[in-house]
């Protein structure tokens, strides 16, 4: 079993996002501690990009910040390094495609196997284009999570059939961001993948409350949160880690005791 | 590999929620470019409201005054709307219209783009959204005017360098948000596959109509066809027809800004390195971290930090070659231009202007070199004023 996989084994996945140094690099070690600690399944890490066109302003500004703070793609590995002296919560790498052409396909997924980076999700790289990293991650050992969007439509078979690790449901049109209502049709989403492959589904893109989690999480295998924390780390700073913890808690208990 | 390459270049790398939406793009648009009826109205748009064809004027004096090759001005200035955007946008606003959409959507640098936009859109009955960059708003506030008498709504970006390149990010993002409605008109030979093909052929008629008319004026081909290059598509339209006619050279010409070794510059064949952004592989301005860099041009419309994946390859062949000129030759050239020939190009024609000025003398009485003037200018008087120290009140 892959580390990924026992991130769904117990129970419904909370799958919280991150992005590396923001608003420092040891900070965010601090934070992924405490999201382990309260409950986290999974997390997932983003390295900043100077354009993330996926992002809402929330996940923007995180990038403009930890930017300016100064990490590197290495950066963002030595904060891993550091978390992977302490857990082995799987963990995601989520990177636009440049910053891993630059470092070079081989260098970065060697990086990524020798520090145990479960998978990468690269929103700039749909399944036409996969086989720029499919090979060279698959030969690392490194889950390429693939994502199917509302409008995936006649694709949601495609790329289910060659997913790995997980595959990420985008709940809503545009951009990440919290919303008060997510109206896209779950439900039909995870069907048409079931009827392919096992591979976990977790839901992201918009949910910031319990009660959204657990919807979400009641439809598929997990619920994925990132604008919600990541307005946190705007807010307090330094200081963010007692609220992550709470949080991440809170939404981890939302999704106990929900049947499969 | 993908669809839409240009050897190692281009490509789709876009969001999975787009996908579906450029895959049905590309099947439209093959299919337009096969139906007589469609290409039939086009004409007919670009014929009695674009105006074309367009001049291919002779610069006798530009001409005496520089001792070498005779100089043509391809004269996309006098098109309506006032540069070369207009012939994409027809094309893509009509395509846009027939495949159901009742939104277009575009990103605007210097703003003639979206002043393009915003007239197809209002001549065609389509809502129309632009997203500037809230720096290019300042620069070129008038045009801005200019497309809100248009009907169109203009957002001022304020994302990053507030620039050309957040005005492509936010526009990305909104159509991704909002897709079903609404079609994304692009505005260069960049962005995922099928854009740059798309935005290449319906610039065309740039080359086409200037290679008849060099053809009918000179008896024979010219020894160089000169542009400016942001993102590409005048360019890229002037280019294409030519690539066969071996003894044409290509030359694009790049917004050095302040000296390609200042860091203040846009000239990206010059000191760009091969990456992936705004949904094509291609070169870029960008640190060695794969972190897009901020680039700078007086010129709003070349202020950006790619170059379409066409011309990489271009490049990369060695079939054209791309050169780099600085705000202060643009400037001069601009001024050079009203002087001489009393054409008040654009800011970003005038770069290609400031490289003839170099290059002519090299070539021989009989030979022909032609520069697209991409635009007018009449948008750029008051920051060539601001550049020389004159304050004038717009």
């Amino acid at each position: 079993m892959s580390n990924i996989s026992k991130a769904f084994s117990n129970g419904k996945a909370f799958i919280p996002f991150l992005t590396a140094g923001d608003p420092t690099a040891d900070k965010t070690v601090e934070f992924m501690m405490e999201m382990e600690r309260a409950g986290a399944d999974l997390i997932e890490l983003g390295i900043p990009f100077s354009d993330p066109t996926a992002e809402g302003e929330v996940i923007q500004n995180a990038n403009v910040r930890a930017l300016k703070a100064g990490i590197t793609t290495d950066g963002v590995f030595e904060v891993v390094r550091k978390v992977r002296e302490k857990t082995q919560i799987p963990i995601v790498l989520l990177t636009y495609l440049n910053p891993v052409f630059h470092y070079g396909y081989d260098a970065f997924f060697a990086r990524c196997r020798e520090l145990s980076v479960d998978g990468i999700i690269c929103p700039d790289l749909p399944y036409e284009e996969k086989k720029e990293l499919s090979d060279v991650a698959a030969e690392y050992g490194v889950d390429l999570i693939p994502l199917i969007a509302p409008t995936s439509k006649g694709r949601t078979q495609m790329i289910a059939r060659e997913a790995d690790g997980y595959i990420y449901l985008i709940s809503s049109m545009g951009v990440t961001g919290v919303r008060g209502q997510i109206t896209t049709d779950i439900d039909a989403m995870v069907k048409s993948v079931r009827e392919v492959t096992d591979i976990p589904c977790a839901v992201g893109f918009g949910i910031s409350t319990p009660a959204q989690a657990a919807e979400m999480a009641a439809k598929s295998d997990g619920a994925i949160v990132g604008s919600a924390i990541v307005r946190m780390i705007a807010q307090y700073a330094g200081e963010a880690g007692p609220h992550i913890y709470a949080y991440v808690k809170e939404m981890k208990d939302a999704l106990r005791g929900i049947e499969s | 590999m993908s669809e839409g390459r240009y050897g190692i270049y281009g490509g789709q790398y876009i969001g999975e929620t787009l996908m579906n939406e450029i895959i049905h793009l590309t099947e439209q648009y093959e299919a337009f470019k096969k139906d007589a009826a469609f290409q039939a109205e086009l004409d007919d748009l670009l014929k009695n409201y674009a105006g074309r064809p367009s001049l291919l004027y002779y610069a006798e004096k530009m001409t005496k005054d520089l001792g070498g090759a005779k100089i043509y001005l391809k004269r996309e200035d006098l098109n309506h709307t006032g540069s070369h955007k207009i012939n994409n946008v027809l094309g893509q606003v009509l395509m846009a219209k027939k495949m159901g959409k009742t939104r277009v959507i575009a990103e605007t640098g210097a703003g003639q783009h979206g002043v393009a936009t915003a007239t197809a859109a209002a001549l065609l009955g389509l809502e129309c959204e632009v997203f500037m960059g809230k720096e290019d708003t300042r620069r070129q506030a008038l045009n801005v005017y200019r497309m809100e008498l248009l009907g169109a709504k203009v957002h001022a970006v304020t994302t990053g360098t507030m620039t050309l390149k957040d005005a492509v990010n936010a526009a990305m993002m909104e159509w991704s948000s909002r897709v079903d409605d609404t079609h994304y008109v692009l505005g260069s030979v960049m962005g995922p596959h099928p854009f740059p093909m798309i935005v290449r052929d319906f610039q065309s008629v740039i080359g086409k109509e200037a290679r008849e008319q060099i053809l009918k004026r000179e008896g024979k081909l010219p020894a160089a066809v000169v542009a400016c290059v942001g993102g590409g598509s005048n360019a890229m339209g002037l280019f294409y027809p030519f690539i066969g006619d071996e003894s044409v050279r290509l030359i694009g010409c790049e917004a050095a800004g302040k000296g390609v070794d200042t860091g203040f510059h846009a000239a990206t064949i010059a000191k760009g390195t091969l990456g992936v952004f705004h949904g094509m592989k291609s070169i870029f301005c960008q640190d060695e971290h794969g972190q897009i860099a901020e680039v700078y041009s007086i010129s709003a419309g070349l202020d950006y930090p790619g170059i379409g994946p066409e011309h990489a390859h271009l490049h990369d062949t060695g079939r054209a070659q791309y050169v780099p000129v600085t705000d202060d030759e643009a400037v001069e050239a601009f001024e050079y231009l009203a002087r001489t020939e009393g054409i008040i190009c654009a800011i970003e024609s005038a770069h290609a202007v400031a490289h003839v000025k170099k290059i002519a003398a090299d070539y021989g009485k009989d030979d022909s070199i032609i520069i697209c003037l991409s635009g007018r200018g009449d948008k750029d008087v008051a920051a060539i004023a601001r550049y020389r120290g004159v304050d004038i009140h717009e």
